[in-house]
């Protein structure tokens, strides 16, 4: 038994979830607990109370509709991995989820909480930020929306009001014919990345490329978008040349730096992920990789 | 700060109630309150897998769960996947024939995390298992044994001859 002690509360509603928010002083929301708990145990999250959010209703549940993927904060990672109507209609996430740690911390973990975790090479956040996710959040107003570009305030703070949750996410769906590649680089299966990349295309009946998405994690202080990139593809034909010109944007971005890599590795990691990610991703896009 | 929590759940079939701190673990839970030793406790924040217990059919680390999480939950922990005359699940047997494991620590949690999977993955590669257990770590065998005996293990789940 490590952790300090706490009070602990165990809400069946959102209403009530956010009703102990506005009251309690030095509250923390507990979801899938597999980045929390081992905070609690090594002492470096000390909260007086913990508000479990797992016997809330309704915060778990995928749903696919008119164009649009809605996920509840709840839902665990591996029903994300294992739903077939993600895999179909969103394979990004279906892949960026098999580098995100093991069968027993999916099992528990969930998307609500990678999401207000916010670690920079969050596999789940570098995937939202890719697809223009939007964050519904709940208040004590009520709900509001937030754009995944104003979700992270800086290194792991999401812009929530102390009485705020998060409780679902929504994503846009690109046309079912995208290509799409997520990579990274980690010093072990199931660590968070030091880098990783996350493209999509989109080509258009000349085989010109209309529509371009990538997105880096761990390189910023949360995962960004490479415009310069996506503005570099957009209207080209494309051609490993100009995978290479796009992915070489990467190199000007200012990078973390850290004991496990410098910055200028991880810029230099951040082109080569880029670049092999947009070849799989037009590769998919022509139907030549499964 | 020692609140507590009476918690009723079940556990290796068996319907359980007992009073729990409500910020200790569920590993802790199953050894200290129910007496469950066999389910190991190696980091206490979710790296080393040892800790690993089914929860309603999940492998989820047991040092990341509150006991009080548990509640109304069933929980399977390495004590409960053997029949009830000792007979050992195949898994057992193969960690047996296969020299699946040498101190034992981190076999329970290997044990429930392959429960999950093979039941999932009836004919796994050797590198879907390596995969299986990438969340479990092993001091002593250098997984060889332990893949093998997983590999086994999933035969004879499926009835093939060993
Ligand atoms: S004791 Fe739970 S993962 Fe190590
Ligand atoms: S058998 Fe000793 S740690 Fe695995």
């Amino acid at each position: 038994m490590k952790p300090a002690g706490f009070a602990y509360h165990d809400p069946q509603t959102v209403a009530e979830a956010v009703a102990l928010l506005g009251r309690l002083e030095n509250a923390r929301l507990l979801a899938g607990g597999q980045s929390l708990m081992p905070m609690l145990a090594m002492r470096v999250a000390f909260p007086d109370h913990l508000i479990d959010l797992n016997r809330v209703e309704g915060l778990d549940g995928i749903t696919v509709e008119q164009g649009v993927l809605r996920i509840g904060a709840m839902t665990r990672q591996r029903s994300i991995e294992r739903s077939a109507a993600i895999r179909e209609a969103c394979p990004l996430m279906t892949e960026a989820l098999t580098h995100v740690g093991h069968l027993q911390t999916r099992n528990r973990g969930t998307i609500g909480g990678s999401l207000c975790h916010l670690d920079p090479s969050a596999e789940l956040v570098t995937v939202a930020a890719a697809l223009d996710a939007t964050i519904e959040v709940a208040g004590p107003e009520g709900q509001r929306d937030v754009a995944i570009a104003d979700f992270p305030l800086g290194f792991m703070t999401p812009a929530l009001a102390p009485e705020e949750m998060v409780v679902a996410i929504r994503i846009p769906l690109w046309p079912r014919e995208h290509g799409y590649s997520f990579m990274e680089f980690a010093r072990r299966h199931g660590d968070y990345a030091i880098v990783s990349a996350a493209a999509l295309l989109v080509l258009d009946s000349a085989g010109r490329i209309a529509r371009a998405s990538v997105t880096l994690g761990g390189v910023g202080a949360a995962p960004l978008r490479v415009t310069t990139a996506e503005t570099a593809l957009v209207g080209e034909a494309p051609t490993p040349a100009l995978f290479r010109a796009a992915a070489a944007c990467c190199e000007g971005i200012e990078a973390m730096e850290d004991p496990q890599a410098p910055a200028w590795y991880r810029q230099r990691l951040a082109a080569v992920l880029t670049r092999r990610a947009l070849e799989r991703a037009w590769a998919r896009a022509t139907g030549e990789a499964a | 700060m020692s609140e507590t929590r009476r918690i009723t759940l079940i556990v290796n079939g068996e319907h359980r109630e007992a009073e729990t701190p409500v910020r200790q673990h569920l590993a802790d839970f199953l050894r200290g309150t129910l007496g469950l030793t066999g389910t190991h406790v190696g980091c206490e924040h979710g790296v080393c897998g040892a800790c690993t217990v089914l929860v309603d059919g999940h492998a989820v680390r047991a040092c990341l769960m509150l006991a009080v999480q548990a509640a109304g939950h069933e929980v399977t922990t390495v004590e409960g996947l053997s029949l009830a005359d000792g007979t050992l699940h195949p898994l057992q047997q193969a960690f047996c024939d296969h020299h699946g494991l040498q101190c034992g620590f981190c076999t329970p949690g290997m044990l429930t995390t392959l429960v999950e999977f093979l039941a999932e993955h009836p004919a796994p590669s050797e590198e879907e298992v390596r995969l299986a257990i990438s969340g479990n770590i092993c001091r002593c065998t250098g997984y060889d044994s332990i893949v093998a005996a997983a590999l086994a293990a999933a035969r004879a789940l499926r009835g093939d001859a060993a």
